[in-house]
């Protein structure tokens, strides 16, 4: 993880640290068994692939969410606090993809400490697959 | 541009579930962090739970009979609308302070708003609905609005 960003420092325009994801059965089905989610496009590959006609188990759209605030969130570090984040799920991701998080900063606003973060998760092809923005706070020296 | 919706499905807006209760555990919050691939060690040793945990703690969960045949648990707030299906929507959410274990939750969710707006090819309805969490004392942890298109 990177250090703590500093809020004077900061200026719109810097990257975020880029995080790959794997996109593995195991990881889908821990996830969903967490949600309670049976929904069998997660983890019935011939329903999915011959009934439904997905090339792939479909990864769940809300693990990808995670993956996009994980990415705000640890980058404000631990003394920082992630106050909203909205996205849209743009195009299907597949076990078997390679993903990853990507941001830069937007908007620094120094007196309150809220950055405001572009954010995307990115496919192996560069397709954005879920675009969204967060703000974050953070602590003030 | 904006397009008229049916008064029908106008009169859907401030529908309300049932507000829902459910108490933050740490083991709910290490399995959530272990499935998400969390880093930091405060939520994967479940003394706070990561951001987005509340989405796994207000999962419906349903008996199997109730379940779609594809093991669907089907959004009753979402209303269904005749001649269009739902496209990938969006989230918005609004954090006030972060979950730990003991915490008892009560969520409630509403319509909030149907609107219509003219895409290229034709009209789109836009649903959302917004989920309130409150703490025990009243307090609000965090809202969640989500957007369905009907396309």
């Amino acid at each position: 993880m990177s250090a703590v960003p500093d809020l004077k420092l900061l200026v719109p325009g810097q990257a975020l640290p880029v995080r790959t994801f794997q996109c593995e059965p195991v990881q889908l089905f821990l996830y969903n068994a967490a949600l309670w989610n049976a929904d069998r496009i997660h983890f019935d590959h011939p329903h999915t692939t011959l009934t439904e006609g997905y090339p792939a188990l479909v990864m769940a759209g809300p693990l990808l969410g995670d993956w996009l605030a994980q990415a705000a969130n640890e980058w404000a570090g631990d003394a920082g606090f992630l106050r909203s984040i909205e996205y849209s799920n743009r195009r299907a991701c597949y076990v078997g993809d390679v993903l990853r998080s990507v941001g830069q900063v937007r908007s620094v606003d120094t007196e309150s400490g809220d950055v405001v973060l572009e954010l995307a998760i990115v496919n192996q092809r560069d397709e954005v697959a879920l675009p969204g923005t967060a703000v974050v706070r953070l602590a003030r020296a | 541009m904006s397009s008229v919706v049916d008064p029908g499905l106008l009169s859907l807006i401030g529908k309300a579930a049932a507000p829902q209760t459910q108490l933050v555990t740490r083991r709910d919050i290490r399995k959530y962090s272990v499935a998400t691939a969390q880093r930091q060690r405060k939520y994967l040793d479940g003394d706070e739970a990561p951001p987005m945990f509340h989405v796994a703690l207000f999962w419906p969960v349903l008996p199997l009979d109730e379940l779609s045949a594809n093991g669907v648990a089907i959004d009753p707030m979402f209303p269904d609308i005749p001649g269009r299906r739902p496209m990938a929507g969006g989230l918005k959410i609004d954090f006030h302070r972060p979950l730990k274990p003991g915490d008892e939750l009560t969520a409630t969710r509403m319509l909030t708003n149907i609107y219509s707006k003219q895409g290229s090819n034709g009209s789109l309805i836009f649903v959302e609905v917004t989920m309130t969490v409150i703490d025990s004392a009243g307090e609000i942890v965090l809202t969640e609005k989500t957007t369905r298109i009907m396309k």
